[in-house]
């Protein structure tokens, strides 16, 4: 039964250094506020994993917080470039970051193998590529049935996944409705999970389409109006599109960031 | 006949590659504008997918990331992106792949990851993969559009992260791609198509007011000129107007 819990309890309790942890959203619904709390209570050595890492990632890896990310497309999108992640990538800034990278075909059937409960997943993808060469977790596999060349990639399990939701009830029981990407598998892969909520409810309205996570599959569920801003989440706000392209600003340079970063975590400049 | 841009004639002439009908997998940026545009202009039923999950979306102004809530409220339907990529691109029911690059090899081989020779030590690290490689594997065909340089059309790419024609004509099917792979290369000068015999991408058009030099010049490697070169039609007032105001609603 998911416990609901206050944002800092829930980080604190649930995401340790040196943990496996997926923020997950695509484009819609992003966890950026839980991201920010991890960054203020200082989290280190996290192996850091998300099909679209964006600005919030750019945000955890430059201020320190990742050794390792698993993606499969890291940038701004519709403005460009997560410099952040680049400078990380090309000059170990702030520390040297480690990438495990994948296409979203195969970021996606890792989190379905997880899921499932299974070692792996199979797929016809990356075929002709240079992915499989740099990627270890990229394997080729025959098909006892037919005998053709498929790949195998492996179950990804997080430690910890955060998604952001629009409700949750007091019970814990989630709902969600819009893009809802990957999040299901990947709060299901997981060991332990945190979903952040728009609000609380003392009853959940049927929404068509919604998806709804049941309390028991979920560890913790935290109230946090607007947690997915700038990002959005469909029925409460838009996405602020111009936060996006500012953040291009913020991010090109370690001064400005290093900026940012102090006012985010209360250090006196 | 209107006056307009290099950047306006690539995507008009990119929406028009796209038939009436098709289903269309689409990637952000250019690729989506041509798509949005074909759907206002000659192929209202065009399908359009996007790799969130939202399947057969007719926004009313142009997304700005493929995640766009607009993109859902319009949809037909929204799925996982598991099942997009598993359901609906694997076993290739899909038309057509529309993508965009970084860098284009002559074989319509796609870089989107890093520019230099060496994966851990790049001179620049791109975006990655996302959704392209099977996209590139598994649409019936796919559509490139990118502004011609000879910085991003080159002999040879520094990575393969999306699989074209390989070394030539055959690769595919020696490595069981099921897809066409690229048959069309959209850009600001003009077009380019495989040869039939070598797959080698052979400028087949030249848009309005361009001359074969200044593609030539644009190019990395050694350009081959299609022996019947013609001309793209120019831009019409109708398709110049609706792509304007696609792009005004869109800021």
């Amino acid at each position: 039964m998911a416990t609901v819990l206050s944002l800092g309890e829930a980080v604190a309790e649930l995401v340790h250094d040196g943990d496996t942890v997926a923020l997950e959203g695509f484009t819609h619904l992003i966890p950026v506020e839980a991201g920010h709390e991890i960054i203020r209570q200082g989290r280190k050595n996290l192996t850091l994993v998300r099909m679209t890492p964006d600005i919030v990632y750019d945000q955890l890896i430059g201020a320190g917080c990742a050794s390792k990310l698993i993606f499969s497309w890291g940038g701004n999108p519709g403005v460009g470039s997560l410099h952040r992640f680049r400078d990380a990538v090309q000059h170990s800034w702030p520390v040297p970051l480690e990438i495990e990278e994948h296409s979203h075909a195969g970021m996606a059937n890792r989190y379905v193998a997880g899921a499932s409960g299974l070692p792996f997943a199979v797929l016809r993808g990356y075929t002709g590529t240079d992915l499989p060469a740099q990627t270890d977790t990229i394997k080729p596999i025959t098909c006892p049935f037919t005998g053709e060349q498929l790949t195998a990639v492996p179950a990804l399990n997080p430690d910890v996944t955060i998604v952001h939701a629009q409700r949750a009830d007091r019970a814990g029981n989630v709902q969600i409705w819009g893009i809802a990407g990957v999040q299901k598998e990947a709060v299901l892969a997981a060991k332990r999970s945190l979903v952040t909520v728009e609000e609380v409810v003392d009853e959940l309205e049927p929404k068509p389409g919604a998806l709804v996570l049941p309390t028991w599959a979920v560890t913790a569920v935290a109230e946090v109006p607007g947690g997915a801003k700038p990002s959005y989440a469909a029925g409460y706000y838009e996405r602020d599109n111009s936060a996006y392209q500012a953040w291009d600003l913020i991010g090109r340079d370690r001064d400005e960031f290093t900026k940012w970063l102090n006012e985010l975590t209360g250090v006196k400049a | 006949m209107s006056e307009y841009t290099a950047d306006e004639m690539m995507s008009i002439a990119a929406a028009r590659a796209l038939g009436e009908g098709m289903s269309c997998f689409v990637g952000i940026g250019l690729p989506s504008t041509a798509a949005n545009l074909a759907r206002r202009t000659h192929a209202p039923n065009l399908t359009l997918i996007y790799e969130s999950g939202c399947l057969g979306a007719k926004p009313t102004r142009l997304p700005l990331s493929i995640g766009d809530g607009e993109l859902a409220d319009t949809a037909d339907a929204v799925v996982s992106v598991p099942e997009v990529f598993n359901y609906w691109l694997q076993p290739g029911r899909i038309d057509v792949g529309f993508l965009g690059a970084a860098q284009l090899d002559k074989f319509g081989n796609i870089n989107t990851t890093v520019i230099g020779s060496d994966y851990h030590d790049p001179k620049v690290r791109l975006p990655g993969a996302g959704g392209a490689p099977e996209i590139a594997a598994s649409c019936k065909e796919v559509f490139i559009v990118l502004r011609q340089s000879p910085r991003a059309f080159v002999d040879k790419v520094d990575f393969i992260t999306s699989f074209g024609h390989g070394t030539g004509k055959g690769d595919r099917e020696k490595l069981g791609l099921r897809g066409a792979g690229p048959t069309l290369v959209v850009t600001d000068l003009g077009l380019m198509r495989p040869d039939p015999e070598t797959a080698e991408l052979t400028l087949t058009e030249v848009h309005p007011g361009i001359e074969v030099e200044q593609v030539i010049a644009a190019t990395g490697w050694k350009l081959k000129v299609a022996a019947d070169l013609k001309i793209t039609p120019a831009p019409t007032d109708e398709e110049l107007t609706l792509l304007r105001s696609l792009k005004k609603a869109g800021e």
